[in-house]
């Protein structure tokens, strides 16, 4: 399958990254409590955090100990649990018929990849059929306007915008209004990216909100998170913030293409048992890949994919 | 910033102030959730490895200082190995080359090196008063050039024009040229984001850097990196080479983890900090404010000074009972010079009071300045043990060898043993007859500035006079009993 095999490459780095981190722990020798710190150490390394990654290990000490070492199964046993973790989070982006428009909202912290994801999520759907409306409420950045002028122009799909310093609240009013006059199937909305703690920010993202839902009291109908794949721990703080503002509908995260390994995915599974729908491995719109728990899990550990899936 | 983990490493604490004693195993408690807290940070788990190693190393080793908890204790250690890592002393940025200094920028996508880019010129046309030109070396990305252009009109500085169909490397000559020429002190060089691992930018970026030749190669790195900041620093280090580090986002709530990695990793000192979106959000990044800001319960520095003060506050409360018994040799009188040589000489103190700038001019002409201080320790330093003790020992030869020994001469020597004597007599005096009463009016209301004499201050609120050298303005002017406030052993009559 042609996207398991993007989805390889592009993570091929990070599974290689992870990989020389367990490899040379268990040659040969005896599982005991060594193997498992040093396995919790390379999760650890791997971003999933303290907790998630004890969880995991402590689960594995259970059904390994005073067992000899056999590597291969110990990582599969590692990656099933993983898999397990995040399996019921795995869940497809769409464009639902029932909402006109369908808005989506993206936000996330400066830098973490908003305006590139918009534009690939815009010339997704446009590939799809819908008719997609996208609104570059990020006006604060110099140059996030052009950016998805260029996506909006490669994908021949409407671009909303002010000047900047306009005030976001007020465009993303007129961006639904006029997409409902032209009977749009999307409101995709790039916002500005912003610090969890700064309430300012905070706020002007809740007036954003506040004024989708004037129009459309049950949207915006997802509330994506956009997180960069290098992100530690503090995903889970932004992920919180956020939550505060507009409750998050699914999960997000790019650059998965470096040596990042994005464990915090794992750990905000745990923590907010919220979807992933997408994974961004790369710079064109086809690198943007729908999140599969198992290949994600398996590539993680450097595993090679399963057969057939 | 590193809020979380402060809270982390602060109710650590919490439980071990409470115990009082600090056994090993408690050490090894502290340390364990120290490590947690330092993986919960995101400092990356091969430093938080050598961090915990060199910290046991120094936490067994060192004793718990008396009259200091042993939580203050732990903090300390804890505290000082943070500063280590995050790089001790800041070193400024290398501009003041053969103009045009070049400024070479680099990082992974998102990172924030562009607005960086524009915040530094801000900085160093402000602050350095340079002239500054921005170039953006961003091929892949046309918005990238256009945001550099905007951030360079914001900030009033030169902006290479562009020409879309030249190389990074192509731009780079051009953009020297052009600052050679039109006569700018700093060439800043943006270069497209990139992945650690993308071998073809990676090389770009090596060779844009063997032609331009910069005095600063930055990395700038997201303090909201998790682990994988070892591996960036890694790679940019032994691809490029940098010069020192620019951590963004520290505005943010991240625990900041990254920092203590990339510092520990590259060995190449944080520069600057990012705090916020605007131009003129850059600061110079202090490593051991940051170091303070990570561990601290209020400020960590203050408290450490707290526990030390601690200790002084003890040794004081022994000299003021020692004087109040009219015991006082030229130990104490040592103790006293050195107290005051910490408080910032002579002329720190003196430069505390009002109107003094008239006497001060008199004691300079008089010779009386910090240097007289350093001699007379000196001359005390000279003398054996026995003879600081008991000055009666002090015959002519012994004088010789003790002037010969500390470089001054036999007068000075006299004087110094002149105005111990006079002090020594003066406490006597007050130790025998209203004991700490008399020592309360020399230390209260004996001092000009001090806090009126509290009648009721007992040996105890003395001794603390003596330990803080902060508390009540200049109470310890206090302890310089003899001219009513200036420190003892300065007699600016002693000239006649």
């Amino acid at each position: 399958m042609s996207w398991l095999r993007q989805l390889t490459q592009g993570l091929k780095k990070s599974s290689a990254s992870a990989t020389s981190h367990l490899t040379g722990i268990f040659t040969g020798q005896k599982i005991n409590a060594d193997t498992m710190e040093s396995l919790e150490e390379a999760l650890i390394s791997a971003d999933l955090g303290v907790a998630a990654s004890s969880k995991i290990v402590q689960s594995l000490a259970k059904k390994y100990d005073g067992k000899s070492g056999d590597q291969d199964a110990l990582l599969e046993s590692l990656s099933e649990a993983i898999e397990q973790i995040l399996t019921p989070y795995q869940k497809i982006l769409s464009v639902s018929d029932n909402n006109h428009p369908h808005i989506m909202l993206l936000v996330g912290v400066n830098g973490s990849g908003k305006t590139t994801t918009a534009g690939k999520l815009a010339q997704r759907f446009s590939k799809q059929g819908k008719k997609v409306v996208l609104v570059a409420a990020d006006t604060f950045r110099a140059a996030a306007i052009e950016q998805l002028k260029g996506w909006a122009q490669r994908t021949s799909v409407d671009l909303i915008s002010a000047d900047r310093g306009a005030d976001p609240a007020a465009l993303v009013y007129q961006a639904i209004e006029k997409a409902k006059i032209q009977q749009a199937d999307l409101v995709l909305i790039d916002t500005a990216g912003r610090l969890q703690n700064r309430v300012e920010l905070m706020d002007e993202l809740a007036k954003i909100v506040r004024v989708i839902k004037k129009l459309e009291p049950d949207a915006p109908h997802d509330s994506l998170i956009v997180l960069d794949g290098t992100v530690g721990q503090n995903a889970i703080s932004q992920l919180k913030a956020f939550q505060q503002v507009s409750p998050i509908s699914g999960l997000i995260m790019t650059k998965l293409d470096g040596s990042a390994r994005g464990g915090a995915l794992v750990a905000l599974a745990e923590e907010f048992q919220l979807p992933i729908h997408l994974i961004g491995v790369g710079e064109t719109a086809e690198d943007l890949q729908d999140f599969n728990a198992s290949a994600y899990a398996r590539i993680l550990l450097g595993l090679p994919p399963k057969n057939r899936e | 910033m590193f809020d979380s983990l402060k809270d982390k490493l602060q109710s650590v604490f919490t439980g071990l102030g409470k115990r009082g004693a600090l056994s090993d195993s408690d050490v090894d408690a502290a340390l364990r959730e120290v490590r947690l807290a330092l993986l919960d940070a995101d400092v990356a788990v091969p430093v938080v490895k050598q961090f915990m190693d060199s910290i046991r190393e120094k936490a067994v080793g060192a004793a718990v200082l008396k009259s200091v908890r042993p939580d203050q204790q732990v903090i300390k250690i804890v505290n000082d190995g943070l500063t280590e890592i995050l790089g001790g002393d800041a070193t400024p940025l290398m501009v003041d080359v053969t103009p045009p200094a070049v400024i070479l920028m680099a990082g992974l996508q998102g990172s924030g090196k562009t607005t960086t880019a524009g915040k530094l010129a801000q900085f160093l046309k402000t602050k350095h008063r340079k002239k500054v030109m921005l170039a953006s070396l961003d091929m892949t990305r046309p918005a990238a050039r256009e945001q550099l252009r905007m951030l360079g009109e914001q900030a009033e500085v030169g902006v290479l024009p562009e020409d879309d169909k030249q190389t990074p490397t192509q731009l780079a000559k051009r953009a020297l040229q052009s600052a050679q020429l039109q006569g700018y002190d700093v060439l800043i060089l943006d270069t497209a984001g990139r992945q650690s691992i993308d071998d073809g930018l990676m090389s770009e970026l090596s060779e844009i850097k063997a032609l331009s030749k910069p005095s600063e190669t930055l990395l700038v790195a997201d303090a909201l990196t998790g682990q994988d900041a070892v591996n960036t620093a890694t790679a940019f280090q032994s691809r490029i080479g940098i010069t020192g580090i620019i951590l963004t986002r520290l505005d943010g709530d991240a625990r900041g983890g990254a920092a203590l990695s990339m510092r520990h990793i590259t060995g190449c000192p944080i520069k600057f900090a990012g705090v916020g979106e605007k131009l003129d959000a850059l600061e110079a990044f202090d490593p051991a404010r940051m170091a303070g800001r990570i561990l601290d319960m209020g400020d960590v520095v203050a408290l450490v000074e707290k526990a030390a003060e601690a200790i002084e506050e003890e040794e004081a409360m022994r000299m003021a009972q020692r004087m109040a018994k009219g015991k006082f040799d030229l130990n104490d009188f040592l103790t006293q010079l050195r107290q005051l040589k910490k408080m910032g000489g002579l002329g720190g103190l003196l430069g505390l009071l009002p109107g003094v700038g008239k006497l001060n001019k008199q004691l300079a002409a008089a010779g009386v300045d910090d240097s007289m201080i350093k001699r007379q320790e000196a001359i005390i330093l000279s003398m054996t043990k026995k003879e600081r003790v008991s000055v009666a020992l002090l015959n002519a030869s012994r004088r010789k060898r003790i002037a010969a020994g500390s470089g001054t001469s036999v007068q000075e020597v006299n004087r110094v043993v002149k105005q111990y004597q006079d002090m020594a007599r003066m406490m006597k005096k007050m130790g025998n007859k209203a004991g700490a009463a008399g020592l309360k009016a020399m230390l209260g209301g004996g001092s000009p500035l001090g806090a009126p004499a509290d009648a009721g201050m007992d040996l105890e609120a003395m001794a603390k006079q003596f330990g803080s050298a902060k508390g009540g303005g200049l109470s310890n002017f206090g302890k310089m009993p003899n001219l009513g406030g200036l420190p003892p052993g300065i007699n600016p009559n002693r000239k006649k």
